[in-house]
């Protein structure tokens, strides 16, 4: 809000010159739902800290409500998103790539608000980019990599195919501000699903802002919902909401981790977590991350039997 | 009622004689703001689950496409008298609303259930048909069995000026309704602005209506709270002038339960207690059952609902 944004100091403003020191417009962290950017409901904010101290912006504190406008909204652009053409799906992605390359700058800026140094924080932009490449690249391909015809005994043309989930609810990974958070948001979208993430709670800025980047890259409204907020006290609601097909848990906290797996026992929810996986490395991309959210369909297509039926072609 | 005074006071001289082009004009900003002001009333815990219902007591499910069939029918009976077994207690719908000709179907169905049937009748949606073919069409829905006609004015006459022929259309279809009780659709939709609504409101009361209602469902925009508002005013009016109380239906684009809480809040402060029940007050909707009874379940367990777990209507 704009009153309290007013806490983020800047630049030392005294005694150097003539001229007043400029005072910097400081931007507002919205979340993103619905293809919007709405303040969260509660009117609850925070203010996180970097480790030199500096407070970084006012960012929502997302309540229960929030994910639950979010889960509608993801659930009404689950049809449309799912039923694009997968090639469609991969020049979104792309889309998205080229973006967030033109505005390099502005991440590698914040991250470096956010504790990171200039190699590092390059390194980390030029692979979220990367990253976002190579799921569009595997958005047509998945496919046919996991089906499989099968063979039967009965006279039946068997087939599996992968097919998406639904709507994702996603943690992502607290440690790093953009490139946790492509890396698991990618491969769930890249397989027809749309979800609901929480960016990390200690460096939230770059998930807002990437929610900018989704914004202009044609990506229909809904299919990422980007929040700001707590994983603890998220959590419990992503795990009982029935409208949510499945979990990705980025983290090491067992307690949270536990949580997760009972809650969702009782409606059969899927739960994927990531407690050890480098996102930097190779081990961060596979195109096994886009069958965390998918389940494999079946056919049974009766074959009629030509021959016994007295047919002539 | 602030009606023009010269003129008022010409036609209160002799016994009262009704003219509709002296229905009071409506300030279209005021009347938006007023209905938005009830959108903020906070309805938590008992209340709401209590509200709800009540809204889904004065539900008319409704169907009302090409395609309906026997079975179609079937089911939303079954759907109206059991609107979900897992949450027992639930109250029943109002009624069933259906084309003519599946009347009888449904009140087969519907058997000793307390459950109206609803029928539209009059050349719907339209209504663009010769009155004896209204009349016929009205006759026949209630022969079938309706216990209420919901009939629709001809908007193409009210445009030109011919109030005395929209006037004893109304009388001569609620002649022949005999028992069963009549409601009015406006189709304020069509009708362009407010003055219009409350005209075709006073007209439709004095003609003899037990119920005015928004829309037919068919045109776009269908009910909305600011003219819902202007018609519960006419009917405020209407019942103190004459004593006579007249019940409300908005219908279309109703299919959120908290819009429809918004609903009953705005009645109550308009009409009064008297008119929150299903006998005085009734949504016309399809899909808002299922919103109500979600939201009933959130209340029972404090999780989140899916429509995948709701019956499909």
């Amino acid at each position: 809000m704009a009153t309290s944004s007013k806490n983020i100091t800047t630049a030392p403003s005294n005694g150097t010159g003539t001229t007043p020191a400029r005072l910097e417009v400081l931007k507002t962290y919205k979340i993103y739902i619905g293809g919007q950017f709405p303040r969260t409901e509660s009117g609850r904010y925070y203010i996180p800290v970097n480790a030199a101290g500096r407070q970084l912006a006012n960012v929502c504190l997302s309540s229960r409500k929030d994910f639950r406008e979010a889960v509608v909204a993801a659930r009404a652009a689950f049809g449309g998103w799912s039923s694009r053409a997968a090639f469609n799906r991969g020049q979104i992605l792309y889309r998205m790539a080229e973006m967030l390359e033109g505005r390099k700058t502005q991440f590698i800026e914040e991250l470096l608000l956010q504790d990171s140094n200039r190699r590092a924080a390059e390194k980390e932009v030029n692979l979220a980019i990367d990253r976002l490449i190579y799921y569009a690249g595997w958005t047509d391909k998945y496919q046919q990599l996991f089906s499989a015809v099968n063979p039967v005994a009965s006279s039946h043309f068997n087939f599996s195919a992968p097919e998406p989930m639904g709507v994702v609810a996603i943690i992502a990974p607290q440690d790093t501000s953009l490139l946790g958070l492509v890396s698991v948001m990618a491969p769930v979208i890249a397989g027809g699903n749309t979800c609901v993430l929480l960016g990390a709670e200690k460096k939230p800025l770059c998930a807002v802002t990437f929610a900018e980047v989704l914004n202009s890259s044609d990506l229909p409204g809904g299919v990422v919902n980007i929040l700001t907020g707590q994983p603890d006290e998220l959590a419990p609601w992503m795990a009982d909401h029935m409208d949510v097909n499945a979990v990705i848990y980025c983290g090491q906290d067992t307690a949270l981790q536990q949580l997760l797996r009972e809650r969702s026992a009782g409606n059969l929810k899927r739960i994927t977590i990531h407690d050890v996986t480098d996102w930097e490395e190779n081990e961060g991309q596979s195109p096994y991350f886009i069958m965390d959210t998918q389940e494999i369909k079946t056919t049974w297509h009766p074959v009629e039997n030509i021959a016994g039926a007295g047919g002539g072609y | 009622m602030p009606a023009t005074g010269s003129s008022r006071s010409s036609s209160s001289k002799t016994e009262p004689r009704l003219s509709f082009s002296l229905s009071p004009h409506i300030d279209q900003v005021g009347v938006e703001e007023r209905a938005s002001r009830f959108t903020t009333r906070s309805i938590k815990k008992e209340a709401k689950q209590n509200g709800l219902r009540l809204v889904l007591n004065m539900i008319d499910l409704t169907t009302l496409e090409g395609k309906d069939s026997e079975g179609k029918v079937k089911q939303l009976c079954y759907k109206a008298m059991h609107p979900h077994d897992a949450l027992p207690g639930l109250p029943t719908v109002a009624a069933v609303c259906v084309y003519p000709s599946l009347v009888r179907t449904a009140r087969q169905a519907l058997g000793n259930s307390g459950i109206k049937v609803a029928s539209v009748a009059t050349a719907f949606p339209s209504g663009q048909a010769p009155r004896d073919i209204k009349l016929r069409d009205t006759r026949y829905a209630v022969n079938e069995g309706a216990d209420e006609i919901d009939m629709v004015i001809s908007r193409g006459k009210f445009h030109a000026g011919e109030y005395n022929f929209v006037f004893d259309e109304i009388a001569a279809i609620k002649e022949a309704c005999g028992e069963a009780r009549l409601k009015v659709i406006l189709e304020t939709g069509e009708l362009g602005t407010y003055d219009k609504v409350r005209r075709a409101s006073d007209i439709a009361m004095h003609a003899g209506a037990d119920f005015i209602k928004t829309s037919t469902g068919k045109i776009q925009p269908a009910a909305t709270m600011p003219v819902t508002l202007v018609m519960l005013e006419a009917i405020r009016d209407y019942y103190f002038k004459t004593g006579r109380m007249v019940g409300m239906k908005p219908a279309g684009g109703i299919s959120k339960s908290k819009l429809a809480l918004h609903y009953l809040v705005m009645v109550k402060e308009v009409l009064g207690e008297a008119w929150l029940s299903n006998e005085w007050f009734r949504f016309g909707a399809s899909s808002l059952a299922n919103d109500v009874l979600m939201q009933l379940v959130k209340e029972q367990t404090g999780i989140y609902q899916s429509s995948n777990y709701f019956s499909v209507d």
